[in-house]
């Protein structure tokens, strides 16, 4: 087997690592207290090619393997979690339905300026009263002549506010349960459409979550994003990959809580030694090695399977439940091993345990991951 | 304008380093390779060049096949062609500026852009070897560079001991560049896609006719010595009474 990774995704993994430790990392503070990503840093991100990592290139992105997407994911993960978000949905949920389900129109409509990120993608399920369960969603679409007429109120959409495209779902026939489901184009400044209420959260600031509120939104019938009734099945074939892709992320954060944690423990010193030499703290450091060892070769080989055309609903749930749980204690432990000082705003471990703690909640709550795993298992 | 610019595979400059057991070279195994940061810098000031002028940027390494990722970095930031000397260990800088010198009479170009200096071993030599080899002349420590090609002649600022020395050389000339010449530009994913077709040209630097033969042998490397802790002193006597009696320095 060779886990060698190809030469260019090693040019752009020295790349991201540099842009990260030079650019990101010193503002990350400052995204922490103005919760907003400065444009110059967003107009850099462009430039790297960002926004269309996995954009095809026969729409102006890069078609990057999985695996390649992994690896940059796995980088920006390594500061505030705003900067890998800003790019995130172009890259999965806002841009993945149209390459999946789009017809050659909407591909050449949307998916150029999404790749080059002079439009934000969005992806909008989740309702109040419906997230992991999709079919309770009440947002409706009703056709009318050449429109469809969208009315409702969906929450917790990432970027949101600044998403020129969102990709919609809505409710077409009722009584079919999930297979009523559509999926629709949702363009800022159709009539009718409008962003509501930005949320505060326990982290991930500088990205935005909003409600989207639908009020007779007219919608043209070409934006139906596959045919009437698809919309679940798409929904779901774009978050497999994105629950692998939130595994990676997890992997980068974990990575990081590593480096910090071995870094701190090194030059603090209590009664008279640095704390690494104890034990208690070492084994803390172990362990997140371990799992950090395992997390990656999970990732790793999920992406793989996924390159070589397979399946993974099963490995995908099960990575993210793995990453994202191991991410979760790692965080505890950093914090841990820097005591007082870990509790403390402006630290970094502060801000991953907070900013973690998400990742078990969104793109499938381990619960409902597990669930996916056991009816795999029982097939 | 026809710029070569050459590239040095060094040790990650953060990483830690260790001295191999028989003393004469370091642990390579587990240290990853970079471009010397002040040939990304040469490689960067080419772009510049020809951006502002037209031409083409070729960039030359002397290395190990390995070394092609170095030169694809290059490439992936903007550069056109790369050149690929095949040697295997190392080459002092007399076997590296001969090569280059070699190269640079096939390629003919206006200018050869080197780093002033490679951060592994410091001996800022190669440059300065080079001009003498191709009698061109040479502008070291360069901060600043403003070709013109209509009269055929560069007007470079140098970095020198308490200031700063403007001068003038004529065309084809040998440039070092030093740390303020200017920020490098990143290795975008559009750059890297292009890159994987551009060419690199391997060339066995047996094929080149040039005695390699190193005329320095390196006898020993010494790790810096271990820092040891601090000490904190009663007053400004026992200060300067330890600086003179212990350190001697006083």
């Amino acid at each position: 087997m060779d886990f060698t990774l190809p030469e260019e995704l090693l040019i752009f993994r020295d790349t991201l690592r540099k842009f990260v430790e030079k650019e990101l990392e010193p503002i990350s503070e400052q995204v922490e207290e103005e919760d907003h990503i400065p444009d110059r840093i967003v107009e850099k991100m462009k430039d790297l090619g960002l926004f269309g990592l996995a954009i095809p290139s026969e729409h102006g992105g890069y078609g990057m393997s999985v695996l390649g997407q992994c690896v940059a994911m796995e980088e920006l993960s390594r500061t505030n979690a705003c900067f890998r978000t800003r790019i995130g949905t172009n890259n999965g949920i806002g841009s993945m339905g149209i390459v999946i389900a789009g017809t050659e129109e909407q591909k050449r409509k949307y998916l150029p300026r999404l790749a080059s990120g002079a439009m934000t993608g969005a992806f909008a399920l989740t309702e109040p009263n419906a997230g992991s369960d999709a079919s309770a969603i009440r947002t409706t679409a009703v056709r009318k002549g050449d429109k469809y007429i969208l009315n409702g109120t969906k929450h917790f959409i990432t970027n949101g506010d600044i998403a020129g495209l969102s990709t919609v779902m809505a409710l077409t026939d009722r009584p079919k349960g999930t297979k009523g489901i559509s999926a629709f184009l949702v363009e800022e400044g159709f009539p009718g459409f409008s962003v509501g209420k930005i949320e505060r959260k326990m982290g991930f600031r500088g990205s935005h979550t909003c409600e989207l509120l639908f009020d007779d939104c007219e919608v043209p019938a070409e934006n139906l994003l596959g045919r009437e009734g698809e919309g679940f099945r798409i929904a779901m074939q774009v978050l497999d990959k994105g629950r692998l892709m939130m595994g990676a992320c997890a992997l980068g954060a974990i990575e990081r809580l590593i480096e910090l944690s071995t870094t701190f423990a090194k030059t603090r010193v209590t009664f008279g030694e640095p704390i690494i030499n104890r034990q208690a703290i070492q084994w803390m450091l172990v362990n997140m090695a371990i799992d950090a060892y395992a997390v990656r070769n999970a990732v790793y080989h999920a992406a793989w399977k996924l390159d070589r055309g397979e399946r993974v609903t099963k490995e995908a749930a099960m990575v993210k439940v793995l990453a994202t749980e191991t991410a979760c204690r790692a965080a505890d432990s950093a914090v841990q091993i820097h005591g007082g000082m870990g509790y403390m705003k402006g630290m970094a471990v502060e801000r991953f345990y907070r900013d973690l703690r998400l990742l078990r909640i969104y793109e499938g709550t381990s619960e409902i991951l597990r669930m996916i795993v056991a009816r795999e298992m029982s097939r | 304008m026809k710029i070569l610019v050459t590239l040095k595979p060094v040790p990650n400059p953060d990483e830690k380093v260790k001295v191999r057991e028989d003393g004469k070279g370091i642990v390579r195994e587990n240290i990853k390779t970079v471009v010397n940061p002040f040939c990304e810098i040469a490689v960067e000031e080419g772009l510049r060049i020809r951006e502002a002028h037209g031409g083409e940027v070729v960039v030359l390494t002397v290395g190990p096949r390995e070394s092609d990722q170095q030169l694809r970095t290059a490439l992936a930031m903007g550069a056109d062609r790369g050149i690929l000397v095949e040697a295997a260990g190392d080459l002092d800088s007399l076997a590296v500026a001969k090569v280059i010198a070699k190269v640079a009479a096939e390629e003919k170009p206006d200018l050869v852009l080197n780093g002033k200096q490679a951060v592994d071993d410091d001996n800022n030599q190669v440059g300065q070897i080079l001009a003498a080899l191709l009698s061109w002349p040479q502008a070291t420590f360069v901060s600043k560079l403003e070709p013109d090609m209509g009269c055929r002649k560069a007007k470079a600022t140098r970095e020198v001991d308490g200031g700063l020395e403007t001068i003038e050389v004529p065309l084809p000339a040998v440039i070092t560049a030093d740390l303020r010449l200017n920020e490098p530009r990143y290795a975008s994913l559009p750059g890297i896609m292009k890159a994987k077709k551009k060419e690199v040209k391997l060339v066995p630097v047996a094929s080149l006719g040039v005695d390699t033969k190193p005329k320095v042998r390196v006898l020993s490397l010494t790790p810096p010595r271990q820092r040891s802790g601090g000490r904190k002193v009663a007053d400004v006597a026992e200060l300067v009474s330890l600086l003179s009696n212990e350190a001697k320095i006083l």
